[in-house]
């Protein structure tokens, strides 16, 4: 056995390598899969905008560079940093969460964010990440015994509903549905026992009635309207149905990239945001729509086989954690746009206008890159303490 | 070897075959996406590729340029005039308001601008200014229509200060005679919603769409209105125009010329002034009809661009009823210009021989009625044509007696009275000519032989229309064919077809009426002694010139029956009744006497006596159609007014220098010819002769 090799090998499983040496081990063609997929967005944007690179395009590429070096430098980071500082993370975000609460329901509006200028941070987004780190922390602490008993199922819950219903009465349902679903998957992989996710399905049709009461009006119409969007093509159902003539209308090959009429006329809503994937499906066709679905797989598929690769719980959770949670951003996105769920307000990963998502879904990328060069790095069950 | 971490087997083996089955679920999922784009983008891609064109695209109506209506020389009579308006569109003026108020306070300062170049009342302003709130910022806004040419110019000239003001084309109808052509022509007025009953036409539903409502405008609005062109236009979805394209140009209505000549239009309705009253020239032979006028008029302009309330009201409260067009729907006893019909179907039925003299002491006695004739004395021994000229009562009574009401009403059918002749104007009524069948059909009685005494004198239930009255005369001029009257030689539907008018049925030689030659011309001398002969009740009336001599009858009836006690106090001089008590008069001829060419009749109501009211405009009337004679002579080659003999030359003259605006006031002199009198318990009281 060579000497070298071996050496570097060991270094890297007792987390000895640098940050240089580590910066190295990236998965650059998951990056370079990462910034094809994104660069759609632009691109796509620059159409939206009727051929101009204002005002959507031209800001989403900048926050697109920063976010991918973001990405890489999140990339190289020690692991043992993530696992140390998880419950941190998860307690400053839920601090803030209750910050633009107040400040929301003091400020009249539905503004549940905090300008920094620059770009405007929303907590609830940020919590994606942060309560994955927090799940996935506390599993890698507990044994396969203590994971079977019930006791140990409290500070998840606790973990998981906490943001959500802070999420959820800002009111944000799909970023809601997301904290939960992503919370429950990753008590799923960590191996809560199966009896609990069936009494879970049981108590959904009860939390749903009382969801519904607990909903505003229009959420209300909205879930309505997705069983018959057609009764009221002008108010509630307007968007559906105009989302589904663009994406019907452009067919196999599309109608060509900027000569989408649905969207240059303005006809759909929200074009550069929720409603991008119908833009570029009326443009681009079903070929279109399809070679960006399959780089969201291939992007997904990549996140399974790092989660494979890992030798520690808690590695494995957060990789399956983020890439569960980009999957949740594409099917709602997608299925919203088409009209097979409500309209909840997700946007499509990497592609949508917006700064907080796409950076979010950057730090995801870099975290995933993180868990895969530290692959092999053991990490003590209980924080950690030899750093 | 460095020995490697233990990995936790058994939950490495749980994570794996979980996350292996989420994966198999998130599969799942991406599948139904894959699925349902297939479903959306491939299977039902047309439908929604018809959505998508139906959201964007929107087919706007081209309205067709109104076709226009001449007279028969081609002289325009109503037609098209450009018409401009302004309107203004609020985002020229400021691209992007933040607040509507921004918006306002902009559009507010261009109309006062505007305000100042031309006249725009307050009024205007604030109506803008609400609609300007209420529509998007590309709407263009009307501010006021009908801009003189004046003030499209001062408009145009101050554009450059003026931003977001559009000056528009349109066009509106316009009659050149105004209210002389008025109940022929009708008027043109916006659609509503009784006209979209019967009648899909996509056009109607443009807004500002203006169909015709009477006379020729609403009979022949078909071939007038055109078809419609069409203007795709690709909007945005609020519903701004991207880009548009002509997909088909509008046809233009198509012309109709009527039969009408202009020029005597123009002096019939002149002739008879602001009396009440109604005339219709005919050609005898053709029956086309040569002039059509019913007086007062009203302003069909004003129609055009809608009358005001105040306007309205006065036109429906004139107790002169300018709305009726009394030449065809004005419904009148003829009195004595009836005759005619008695006397031909007197003859007919063979109950008396022309020169059988009948004794007229004044009144004739049926049971215990007598019958007054209007001449108080009595005209002695009368035969047929003595009887015409002077308008015996008596002997017409007596024919009467003798035929029949039944045979009367006969020949009065023959000769085109007592039903609509359908003529192509609007409010045309077909007049009433009893019979014993009707009477008990209607009224469930039996016939009076008195009523048939009043039928004999045109009076009782007998009802004619002014045109029926000049084509009975035409009939009889032209030696009893069954002329048609026409205003247009081709039907609506004929246009339409695009048949040319010498092809069409109103070109076909008339069939005989079967009255035998020696009967009319009896019938016609004895018009010609109206006029013309010793005892005649118009002589006055006559034409001075050789050749062109007129044959004619006179008639006066009265609106109200007159008491026994009125009669034996004399109170009868029509100056002395209130206008609307005074005596219709009537007055219906032919000329020239010996080769007659063209047949009038006139009525003015309550203008006092048939001879000394209604035979001199008739005359005139008469006279200026021979002048002009439009039915072999285009115009400039008629018979210049020096060139006529000096007496007659004097009559026209003086007609024409009466027109002015005030002229042709009331001639009304007492009844001095025909008027007979009903029997005080006469079966119909109001209308007597």
């Amino acid at each position: 056995m060579s000497y070298a090799p071996t050496f570097a090998h060991t270094r890297q499983r007792r987390g000895d390598l640098s940050y240089r040496e580590r910066f190295w081990q990236i998965s650059w063609s998951l990056v370079l899969l990462v910034a094809l997929t994104s660069a759609i967005g632009p691109i796509v944007l620059y159409s939206a905008a009727g051929g101009s690179w204002e005002p959507w395009a031209d800001k989403q590429a900048i926050r697109l560079g920063v976010g991918l070096v973001l990405m890489l430098l999140i990339a190289a980071t020690d692991i043992r940093f993530w696992l140390r500082t998880a419950y941190a993370l998860y307690a400053i975000t839920f601090v803030l969460l209750i910050v633009v609460e107040i400040k929301g329901s003091y400020g009249m509006g539905a503004q549940r964010w905090i300008d920094l200028g620059v770009l405007q941070f929303q907590p609830s987004e940020v919590m994606k990440v942060a309560s994955i780190l927090a799940l996935a922390r506390y599993y890698h602490g507990l044994t396969q015994e203590e994971i079977g008993r019930l006791i140990y199922l409290v500070p998840p819950l606790v973990l998981i509903a906490a943001p959500a219903a802070l999420v959820m009465k800002q009111p944000d349902l799909g970023t809601a549905l997301m904290l939960l679903a992503g919370g429950v998957i990753i008590m799923w992989l960590a191996g809560v026992r199966l009896w609990v996710f069936l009494l879970g399905a049981l108590c959904v049709p009860p939390t749903a009635v009382f969801g519904w009461s607990m909903m505003h009006d229009y959420q209300k119409r909205r879930i309505l309207t997705l069983f018959n969007p057609d009764n009221d093509p002008l108010g509630a159902g307007y968007h559906i149905t105009q989302s589904k003539i663009a994406l019907g209308s452009g067919g196999m090959f599309g109608k060509g990239y900027m000569n989408g009429t649905q969207s240059s006329l303005n006809f759909l809503p929200e074009r550069q945001t929720d409603f991008i994937f119908p833009m570029m499906a009326e443009e681009l066709g079903m070929m279109g729509a399809l070679i960006l679905l399959t780089l969201y797989v291939i992007l997904i598929l990549y996140g399974f086989v790092i989660a494979f690769r890992c030798r520690t719980a808690f590695s494995r959770l957060v990789a399956m954690g983020i890439t569960s949670t980009f999957f949740l951003y594409v099917f709602i996105n997608v299925a919203m746009v088409m009209g097979l769920i409500p309209v909840v307000g997700v946007p499509l990963p990497l592609i949508s206008y917006g700064g907080t998502a796409l950076l979010n879904l950057l730090l995801g990328f870099g975290l995933l890159q993180c868990v895969y060069v530290n692959r092999d790095v053991s990490l003590p069950k209980r924080g950690a303490f030899d750093m | 070897m460095i020995p490697r971490t233990p990995r936790d087997t058994d939950p490495t083996r749980i994570f794996t075959r979980r996350a292996l089955l989420l994966g198999g679920g998130q599969a799942a999922l991406m599948a139904v996406l894959v699925g349902r784009l297939y479903y959306l983008q491939i299977i039902e891609s047309d439908t929604f590729r018809r959505a998508a064109d139906r959201n964007r695209f929107t087919i706007r109506l081209i309205p067709p340029p109104r076709g226009e209506i001449t007279d028969r020389f081609g002289v325009p009579m109503a037609l098209n005039r450009r018409n401009y308006q302004v309107s203004v569109i609020s985002e020229d003026i400021i691209r992007r308001a933040r607040t509507i108020d921004e918006r306002i306070t902009a559009v507010n300062g261009v109309l006062r601008h505007l305000g100042r170049v031309v006249t725009l009342p307050e009024f205007d302003i604030e109506r803008v200014l609400t609609e300007v709130r209420k529509h998007r910022a590309f709407v263009p806004i009307p501010i006021r229509e009908n801009l003189t040419w004046d003030e499209m110019a001062r408009i145009q000239v101050n554009k450059p200060s003026l931003p977001g003001i559009l000056i528009e084309e349109g066009l509106t109808r316009f009659y050149p005679q105004a209210e002389l052509s008025s109940h022929l022509l009708g008027y043109v007025s916006s659609v509503a919603e009784e006209d979209l009953m019967d009648d899909d036409d996509p056009l109607l539903h443009l807004p500002g769409f203006r169909i015709g409502k009477q006379g020729i405008e609403r009979s022949y609005d078909r071939p007038l209105r055109g078809t419609a062109g069409a203007r795709r236009m690709e909007v945005n979805a609020y519903g701004r125009v991207m880009a548009q394209q002509v997909t088909r140009e509008a046809t233009r209505g198509q012309k109709v010329a009527l039969t009408i000549d202009m020029r005597l239009q123009e002096f019939a309705a002149r002739r008879l002034g602001e009396e009440s009253a109604g005339a219709v020239v005919m050609d005898v032979h053709t029956g086309e009809i040569l002039a059509l006028v019913s007086t007062p008029g009203y302003e069909p302009n004003a129609f055009s661009r809608g009358l005001t309330p105040d306007e309205w009201s006065a036109l429906s409260k004139n107790p002169r009823a300018p709305m009726i067009n009394k030449a065809v729907g004005g419904q009148y006893s003829p009195g004595s210009t009836f005759k005619m019909v008695v006397a031909l179907a007197g003859l007919e039925a063979g109950v008396m021989s022309p020169n059988e003299y009948i004794y007229c002491p004044g009144h004739t006695q049926l049971g215990s009625h007598r019958f007054h004739c209007w001449k108080r004395g009595g005209h002695g021994a009368v035969n047929l044509v003595a009887a015409l000229a002077g308008s015996c009562d008596v002997y017409f009574y007596e024919i009467a007696r003798r035929c029949g009401v039944d045979r009367i009403a006969a020949m009065a059918r023959k000769l085109g009275m007592g039903e609509l002749l359908d003529i192509g104007v609007n409010g045309e009524r077909p007049g009433l000519m009893p019979t014993r069948a009707w009477k008990l059909a209607t009224r469930g009685e039996n016939w009076h032989p008195g009523e048939t005494l009043n039928v004999g004198i045109g009076q009782g239930y007998v009802l004619t229309t002014p045109l029926q009255l000049a084509l009975m005369t035409a009939r009889i001029a032209n030696g009893g064919l069954k002329v048609m009257p026409t205003l247009c030689r081709q039907t609506p539907d004929e246009l339409l077809a695009g048949v040319p008018a010498d092809r069409t049925l109103a070109a076909a030689a008339p069939e005989s009426l079967n009255i035998p030659k020696a009967h009319l011309d009896l019938v016609r001398f004895g018009m010609w002694s109206v006029i013309n002969g010793g005892g005649g009740t118009a002589r006055r009336s006559a034409i001075p010139v050789p050749g062109w001599e007129l044959a004619g009858k006179t008639g006066t009836t009265q609106v109200r029956r007159i008491t026994a006690a009125e009669r034996a106090a004399g109170v009868r001089k029509a100056h002395q009744l209130p206008w609307e008590h005074r005596d219709h008069a009537l007055f219906v001829c032919y000329a020239p006497y010996d080769a007659p060419r063209y047949a009038c009749s006139v009525i003015v109501e309550h203008g006092g006596g048939g001879s000394s009211v209604a035979a001199p405009i008739a005359r005139d009337i008469m006279m200026e159609a021979l002048r002009l004679d439009p039915s072999v002579k285009a115009p400039g080659q008629e018979l210049a007014i020096d060139d006529l003999p000096p007496r007659a030359r004097e009559l026209l003259l003086a007609a024409y220098e009466s027109f002015t605006p005030d002229a042709g006031g009331a001639n009304g002199t007492a009844p001095s010819d025909g008027a007979a009198q009903p029997p005080a318990g006469g079966p119909q009281g109001g209308v007597s002769g």
